[in-house]
């Protein structure tokens, strides 16, 4: 597979501004922080910027303004990428010369901001409001006033529903979501950033208070306020590039199709079309993946992703998370090696972007992954709603 | 075919009626669940759709048994909702008419403790105005 697209563009800088709950930081300064930081990473000015994108809070002609950037190119919004869209539309920019440095950021607040841009939908909860409003795409919510009808206002409740279901065909149980967690918050506990460090014991994961059956506390991300931000290049940067450059090997997205309980398949998900696109992108297999960071809004969604990228077969991705041995930093398949949203914070996928790129560069300290990791797995989503990367160094 | 009509413990957020969904949130009040069927196709249409999706016609609404199964459940603890208070028993059924046919709704007259994935259920109606809401109770508990 030679001419996939968004092949071979390079992610060339990182940036990364505080995290941190309720920290009384406008989303624009969070922004600049992570705006600046990353194009200082790529070794650029924002004179060398010509694309900017991102989806939520600080809409991209403020940020822009703020940065000094004077962009040619702008994307955003939700599509087949879920999430990922608008680093997957940069990639698509770089490749067709539309752009030579895209600067794609996300920006979350925990309060008065929003996740996603307020085209439409009004009522509801913050969570199923802020989702409705991302979709441009009607498929992928086609059955949520259903739920909403039902008492299922929260992603807490359509994902548990799910949860409930795999359980039951699959034998996966509690324990083996709290083992995600546990590897999480250990993980967390090496990143200076992660907003949830202390230990974290299965007594102290099944004695949380529940949220919805089999979902507790623990099973659910910390909402937090930052901004992560990220420079896409033409591969023609590669040379010149002062960082070790991420390649993007391929994406992955999907429709939607089936909204939150009409897939056939079900309890799969989305994930599994996006998985399916990526891998007919390109000749790697999932043998191929030395570590994963896979969307962990709830623990079961990295259960999920697990399958969905073929990384254990299907129905086995609980005996696989089992102990968190074969997961941890020095297991066979390191996952969510900086805390993951559970611990580190709800930083709504970008976190596993960047964190995927600091350890194919090596940079990642004290939670660096010491086996020289070539290839890695990025997922982002659940429901309806995802997008998947394979980047390489 | 008719099945009881109860009182609401709750308020609900309830759907938006359209033409082509009116019957199937309306229909309660006759006691009966209808739900889209194409006759030539032999095929239920839940969520309802205004063509076959194999035929192009319109499906005609018809009554079905009100028996199900639970495909899936969770227990609701949070407060959501400023006047819709947890404990909720969300699950989806499956319709015994056909093995694709879910329904989201909430199980009553039992607790998580009762059920399991693919306990047998049947329908019941809570009156809201206009629609009659179809939410189901274990079997076992029906008279």
């Amino acid at each position: 597979v030679t001419d996939a697209p968004g092949k071979d563009a390079i992610i060339s800088g990182l940036g990364i501004s505080t995290i941190g709950r309720r920290t009384g930081i406008g989303d624009l300064d969070l922004t600049i922080a992570s705006g600046r930081a990353a194009i200082a990473d790529a070794g650029l000015t924002a004179a060398d910027i010509d694309g900017i994108a991102s989806i939520g809070d600080t809409p991209i002609s403020t940020a822009a303004g703020a940065l000094g950037i004077e962009a040619t190119y702008r994307g955003g919004g939700i599509t087949t990428g879920g999430l990922l869209s608008p680093v997957m539309s940069a990639a698509l920019a770089v490749m067709e010369g539309r752009a030579r440095h895209v600067l794609v950021y996300r920006t979350v607040q925990m309060i008065g901001g929003d996740m996603v841009p307020r085209e439409a939908g009004e009522g509801g909860s913050k969570e199923g409001e802020d989702m409705a409003a991302a979709m441009d795409v009607r498929e992928m919510m086609s059955d949520v006033a259903e739920l909403l009808a039902a008492d299922a206002f929260s992603a807490a409740n359509w994902l548990a529903l799910h949860c409930r279901r795999h359980m039951s065909l699959y034998g996966t149980t509690k324990e083996q979501l709290g083992w995600l967690a546990i590897n999480s918050r250990r993980n967390a506990g090496l990143n200076p950033l992660a907003v949830y460090r202390d230990p974290m014991t299965m007594a102290d994961y099944l004695t949380a208070r529940p949220v919805s059956s089999p979902f507790g506390l623990f099973d659910c991300d910390v909402p937090v306020d930052g901004s992560i931000a990220v420079v896409i290049s033409s591969p023609d940067y590669a040379a010149d590039c002062p960082k070790v450059p991420v390649r993007i090997e391929a994406l992955g997205g999907a429709s939607g199709k089936g909204g939150w309980f009409h897939r056939p398949d079900y309890p799969k998900m989305a994930s599994a079309d996006a998985a399916a696109e990526m891998w007919s992108r390109t000749d790697l297999t999932p043998a191929d993946i030395d570590i994963a960071e896979l969307y962990d809004g709830f623990t079961f969604l990295t259960l999920v992703w697990l399958e969905a990228l073929g990384i254990c077969g299907e129905g086995e991705s609980g005996p696989f998370v089992d102990g968190a041995s074969r997961i941890a930093l020095d297991g066979d398949l390191p996952l969510n090696t900086y805390g993951g949203q559970l611990s580190a914070g709800r930083m709504h996928g970008y976190w596993v972007l960047h964190e995927a790129c600091l350890q194919l560069r090596g940079e990642a300290a004290e939670r660096q992954v010491k086996s020289n990791p070539q290839v890695a797995a990025v997922a982002v989503g659940g429901g309806p709603i995802a997008g998947c990367m394979l980047l390489t160094r | 075919l008719t099945h009881s009509v109860i009182e609401p413990a709750q308020e609900r957020l309830l759907p938006a009626l359209t033409p082509t969904n009116r019957a199937f949130w309306t229909g309660g009040a006759d006691g009966l669940l209808l739900v889209q069927h194409c006759a030539a196709c032999d095929h239920w249409y839940l969520p309802s759709v205004d063509a076959c999706g194999e035929c192009g016609a319109t499906p005609a609404y018809a009554p079905v048994s009100g028996r199900g199964n639970v495909y899936t459940y969770s227990t609701n603890h949070h407060q959501y909702h400023p006047a819709i208070a947890p404990p909720n028993l969300i699950a989806i059924v499956v319709l015994d008419e056909q093995d694709d046919l879910r329904v989201a709704t909430n199980l009553v007259n039992c607790t998580e403790a009762d059920i399991a994935v693919g306990t047998p259920v049947g329908v019941l109606f809570e009156n809201h105005g206009e629609i009659f809401y179809p939410v189901f109770e274990p079997t076992g508990a029906q008279r």
